[in-house]
């Protein structure tokens, strides 16, 4: 499904990977952990296509990544990737529902479709009666539950999160991951979730440990092909 | 093997069935039986108290006059109903109070590996990976529990998974301090 291979990238003198191989099975759930600094991040979004590395290949659905152009990779992002970060990052000008149908919006669809798709997560991920809140007056782990419900509205084949339980505390967290893993599975989304918490990473199928900008696992090979 | 039911049944064991027995007699008198399904449920997780140990227990407990017996009579063969005595209470009370001995593990076996392939000049590291996987597979396994069981099942998966993490993290630390440690071990 999404494949690194001897991928390298260095922000300007200092090196960030240096020959990250790595394959994720089509609705594989994976834990990319590491250490701070280790580039597990930077791996996460070079897989995503936010970063082109400076060599090596990204490879999706049989696709090269790394070699199309911005608005290429943007497309790809927009059309078959979600994203969920650390901070909910939510637009704080929109509602909660704007916020999660705003992948809908941006790929065409019409607003009423998209706030009825969008008002449809709400139930879904225990968020409703707070369509109409803005970010600032959700709590973080209700946030963090937007913003997946965001990452999954438009069924992406892969769902990236970086840390997304980060700012969430033990249950509120476990919360969070029991939904993003029920849900994905549902719709059999891959999912590459980058974290340095082990009890988020038990919630994968298959865990990958990178250090040095190198992934180091023993169990590198997907467990589902 | 740390499996669940090794796992559970180690904090079954760890817990005394005798003073968990008083502990279910504090709050109410009870038969043996009563007293064996309330066990089962809370705390047998798979591993039920043979009745044998249950009423041997019993009879140990009233022997120690920690509780008397009240016979009740009846159509069929007499019923005991066993009674916490004041003596058992005050048991049962020491032992909540109590805290339980934290153990370091200083020198636990995966510490006294870690060394040892240091001084051999073996991959240490890799059997720390090794050793990193095993626990998250475990790890994974009680998530499971937690996701699929009821709140009894979710706070002892909880246990396990909290020292689990708690390895992991020293396992990350040692991992990280290998280096310092060869440097250590080979003066």
């Amino acid at each position: 499904m999404i494949e690194a291979r001897a991928v390298t990238l260095s922000f300007g003198e200092t090196p960030a990977l240096r020959g990250a191989d790595l394959r994720v099975a089509e609705g594989e759930i994976l834990a990319v952990m590491g250490p701070s600094g280790s580039g597990k991040s930077t791996l996460l979004h070079c897989l995503a296509g936010i970063l082109v590395p400076d060599s090596g290949e990204i490879h999706f659905a049989g696709q090269r990544v790394d070699t199309l152009d911005e608005g290429a990779r943007s497309a790809l992002r927009r059309d078959r990737f979600g994203f969920v970060f650390q901070f909910g990052q939510l637009v704080p000008e929109l509602t909660a529902v704007e916020n999660v149908a705003l992948p809908l919006l941006l790929a065409g669809t019409r607003r009423r479709a998209a706030i009825t798709e969008a008002s449809a997560w709400f139930a879904r991920l225990d968020l409703d009666g707070l369509q109409q809140r803005r970010s600032g007056e959700l709590s973080g782990g209700q946030a963090q539950r937007v913003a997946l419900a965001r990452g999954l509205v438009s069924r992406p084949q892969v769902l990236f999160a970086d840390e997304p339980t980060g700012s969430l505390d033990s249950l509120t967290g476990e919360h969070v991951m029991d939904l993003l893993v029920g849900s994905a599975r549902e719709q059999g989304t891959t999912v590459v979730v980058v974290t340095h918490e082990a009890r988020v990473a038990a919630y994968a199928d298959r865990e990958v440990i990178v250090r040095d900008g190198k992934v180091t696992s023993l169990d590198a090979e997907p467990v589902r092909s | 093997m740390y499996t669940l039911s090794v796992y559970m049944w180690c904090m079954v064991l760890g817990m005394s069935v005798p003073l968990t027995l008083l502990g279910l007699l504090e709050r109410e008198p009870s038969h043996g039986y009563d007293l064996k399904r309330d066990y089962d449920t809370f705390f047998g997780r798979g591993k039920p108290l043979p009745f044998g140990q249950v009423y041997a227990t019993l009879a140990r407990l009233a022997r120690d006059g920690k509780v008397v017996i009240a016979v009740e009579p009846g159509d069929g063969p007499e019923r005991k109903r066993y009674v916490i005595t004041e003596s058992g209470a005050s048991e049962v009370n020491a032992w909540l109070v109590e805290p339980l001995a934290p153990e370091p593990h200083l020198q636990t076996v995966l510490f006294a590996k870690v060394v040892l392939a240091i001084m051999l000049g073996r991959p240490a590291e890799e059997y720390l990976d090794t050793q990193r996987r095993a626990h998250l597979a475990r790890m994974r396994e009680l998530t499971e529990v937690k996701r699929g069981g009821n709140l009894v099942d979710a706070l002892l998966a909880d246990h396990g998974l909290f020292h689990l993490e708690a390895d992991l993290r020293w396992i990350d630390t040692t991992v990280a301090r290998l280096d310092a440690l060869t440097k250590e071990v080979a003066r």
